[in-house]
Parts: structure tokens; C-alpha cells; sequence
């Protein structure tokens, strides 16, 4: 989706302005704590993947996206799929009915004493393709220039230009497919693209951007 | 401070160095957050214990301590060096730093020809097991926005300057392989032990918008 989270090469958005490191708190209110851990807790439900978590927050309201902060974006975006996969109701998430308790064993409630292993785990992408690679390193490649309605990873900013591939990390579960619920691995590779091939002439000449595409986001160039 | 940039990390009223008045009553965010997670806990779907030592980890287990002792191991020894530049998930997990965003981990060394930069154009990944939690600015439009298309513009506002004949290379997180970027070592510090080293990495210069202190900013 050509959304206002597909960031990359907007201009008019003003300096960084850093806070320093040295006092820069981990969280900036008490409710951001609650919102990281929520969200965490929630995904480890099972109902939903990471992908389609990213596609449920780039689908806000573009305003409202751009108004928002990071844990913002995670509340409002856990809050809509919670109703979406039936785990609360609607009447529920605005209170005008009382919660109804789950039936327990009904659902897969992450427990203090299994939060450490299950962080230590994390969730591994690695994942077969079924077909041998079809680029290796060296290649020269094209990002497709395709605009799908739905989740990708494959930036605006690279689409159409030519890049070379310089790492092939096997196959990954393909982020594209996998936020409609399709769970399927496909060769993954960093393409080196140059900058003055994407950003025109002002670019510094040498300078290049590194960008991890999914072999359906490329074509031989 | 900076309230006009709509999509400042902090947009809110009170900008940038949130000097809270906690006894002002609870904003509407504060109290529909409240009412989700006793909502969740009341359904039984959340175990509150869990929640809070989510939030445990991340301030005082998880961070870029993690990220300085990888480095530092890999400034004073050479097969360290080799094993991460081999396999970075695996030479990391020696430490024991191992899962949740960084599941997949690739470093990408700084020298005397390239300088690296890491952004998440798309949303914000990060490598969280080896640097913790993003920075604000980190998940910021601004940074988002403008690393890929004026990677050197961003580096002068954290002060860096990168020599014209350096490669800046710009890594944008787009798919789950999670970059750490390996410093430079600075000058004079011959003989020093990782422990020392460790205190020159800052999480700044493992996502290539700072170099590694030098020696005579060690205490700063």
C-alpha cells in the first residue's frame, strides 16, 4: 500500500533533533510501558502475525498516523485487531457490555513464568522456498514496479531502479503474503542500490542504500 | 519545541523533554490504555505478572549494553571478528543474546571506506536484542524519511562528518535481518580490556549516526 508509512525519501518533515542519549528514557509516560507490554502479550495470543500487526498500523487514518506516536500506533492498531479476531467484542472494547471471561485453555495466554523463554526464542523467519534461488550475488536486479493495495516491504522509493544483489539469506517467510494470513517462504536478498540511481544527481556519488527484498519483489535487470 | 512537524515522535502538547506533571489528571490515551489492559485481564486474557516483567526485561535486562560487549569482543578478538562476520546471529548468542528482533542478525562493519546506517523507512525495526528498544527519534518521520535520501544531512545533525571518499551505506530494515553496525575502533586505546572498550560503544554509534567515543570522552 502507497501509505504515509512508506517513509522513505519524504522531505518536509523537519530536523531529527535527537534527545541525548545519555537521558533519554525508555519510555515517555507510564501508559507507553503498558502499551509495549499489551501489545506483546496480545501477539502472543497466536491470532495474528507480526506482518499483518505492521499492515494493521499502516493502515490507520493517514493523519492520524502522522499525528501519532509509535505506541500509539501500537495501542490503536492491538485495540482494532483484538475486536477483529473476536477475542473481545465491539461491546466489549467500548464498554457497554461487561467482560466476559474466556474459557480457559481457550486461548494461548502468555504466563509470567514462560515470558523469558518465549523472548529468548523470539520468532524465526527462516523458511524453504519452494523453488531453487533464482538470483545470486553479483546480479543485477530490478525492484518491480508494482503498487499493491495490500502489505509490503518493498519500499516506493526503490521500485523500478536496478540494484545488485549482495546477500542471499535464504528463504524467509514472505512478509507480503504472510500479513493475508499465507505463510510461505521465498529467497530473501539485500540489493545494493546505488543512491544517485534512485535519488538523481545531488546524491554523493559513492554513497549507496542496502535493502532487503523477497524474490517476488525483483526481476532480472 | 517542535509541535508544527506533525509526525515528531512526541506529538503532543507538552513536546519534547516530557517533564511531566504526574498530578495532572490522566489524558484520554492514559485512561482508554488503563481500561484495555483491565479489560484483557478481567477476559483472562492477559496475565498481568507477564505483563509486568515484559516491561522488566526491556528496561533492565535488554539494551545496548548488549550490543557494547558484542562490539568490544569483536574489537579485541580477531576469531570473535570472524565468527560474527560468518554468522552474527550465532556469534552473539554466545553472549546469550539471543530472539525477539534478532532473530536474524547481520553486522556491518564501519572502516576506513564505508560508514553504515541503519533506518527502518517502513516502521521502525531494530535490533532489540543486542541494542533494546528504539529511540524516539529513531521511529521518527524525520529520521524514517530522510536517512535513505540524505544519509549524510542526518549524520552532520548528530555531528558526524563522513570524508567525501567514504561509502555512506544506508540499511533499511525492511525485511526480519536485524544490522548492527560495528564501530570503528578509536585511536589509543591499545591494551585496554573489553570491559574499558565497552564503555566507548554508544548505542549511537551501533546505528551508524555516531562514531565510538574517543578515549578522552570516556566518562562524558
Amino acid at each position: 500500500m502507497n501509505g504515509v508509512h512508506d517513509m522513505g525519501g519524504m522531505q518536509g518533515f523537519g530536523p531529527i533533533d535527537p534527545e541525548p542519549e545519555a537521558t533519554e528514557p525508555l519510555f515517555h509516560a507510564p501508559w507507553e510501558r503498558r502499551v509495549f507490554a499489551l501489545t506483546l502479550a496480545c501477539g502472543a495470543l497466536g491470532k495474528w502475525s507480526l506482518d499483518k500487526a505492521r499492515f494493521v498500523r499502516e493502515s490507520m487514518e493517514p493523519a492520524h498516523y502522522l499525528r501519532s506516536s509509535y505506541y500509539e500506533k501500537w495501542f490503536e492498531a492491538v485495540s482494532k485487531q483484538l475486536v477483529e479476531t473476536g477475542l473481545v467484542t465491539a461491546e466489549e472494547m467500548d464498554g457497554s457490555a461487561a467482560p466476559v471471561a474466556i474459557a480457559p485453555g481457550s486461548a494461548r495466554v502468555l504466563k509470567a513464568e514462560v515470558v523469558d523463554t518465549v523472548l529468548a526464542k523470539g520468532s524465526p523467519t527462516t523458511l524453504a522456498a519452494a523453488a531453487p534461488a533464482r538470483f545470486r550475488v553479483g546480479d543485477r536486479v530490478r525492484a518491480r514496479n508494482v503498487h499493491p493495495a495490500g502489505h509490503t516491504r518493498a519500499p516506493r522509493y526503490v521500485r523500478g531502479h536496478a540494484g545488485e544483489i549482495v546477500l542471499h539469506h535464504g528463504g524467509h517467510v514472505f512478509a507480503d503474503a504472510s500479513a493475508r494470513g499465507e505463510r510461505r517462504g521465498e529467497h530473501l536478498y539485500t540489493v545494493r542500490f546505488m543512491a544517485r540511481d534512485i535519488w538523481g544527481p545531488d546524491a554523493a556519488g559513492g554513497d549507496s542504500v542496502m535493502v532487503d527484498l523477497w524474490e517476488p519483489h525483483l526481476e532480472p535487470a | 519545541m517542535h509541535d508544527d512537524h506533525p509526525s515528531n515522535e512526541h506529538g503532543h502538547s507538552h513536546g519534547h523533554h516530557h517533564d511531566h506533571d504526574h498530578t495532572e489528571p490522566p489524558g484520554e490515551l492514559e485512561l482508554r490504555v488503563r481500561a484495555l489492559e483491565s479489560l484483557l485481564v478481567e477476559k483472562g486474557l492477559v496475565d498481568p505478572a507477564a505483563l509486568d516483567l515484559l516491561i522488566d526485561r526491556y528496561e533492565h535486562q535488554v539494551g545496548p549494553r548488549n550490543g557494547a560487549a558484542v562490539v568490544a569482543k569483536a574489537w579485541s578478538d580477531p576469531d570473535y571478528l570472524e565468527r560474527l562476520r560468518t554468522d552474527a546471529t550465532a556469534a552473539i548468542a554466545e553472549f546469550g543474546f539471543t530472539g525477539r528482533q534478532g532473530e536474524h542478525m547481520v553486522v556491518v562493519e564501519n572502516g576506513p571506506t564505508t560508514h553504515n546506517l541503519v533506518v527502518c523507512t517502513l516502521c521502525s525495526c531494530y535490533p532489540w536484542t543486542v541494542l533494546g528498544l528504539p529511540p524516539a527519534w529513531y521511529k521518527s518521520a524525520p529520521y524514517r524519511s530522510r536517512a535513505v535520501i540524505d544519509p549524510r544531512g542526518v549524520l552532520a545533525e548528530f555531528g558526524t562528518e563522513v570524508p567525501a571518499d567514504v561509502e555512506v551505506r544506508v540499511w533499511d530494515s525492511t525485511s526480519e535481518m536485524r544490522y548492527l553496525v560495528l564501530p570503528e575502533r578509536p585511536e589509543g586505546t591499545e591494551g585496554w580490556s573489553e570491559d574499558q572498550l565497552a564503555t566507548l560503544v554508544t548505542r549511537n554509534s551501533m546505528i551508524g549516526v555516531e562514531k565510538a567515543k574517543a578515549p578522552a570522552e570516556a566518562t562524558s
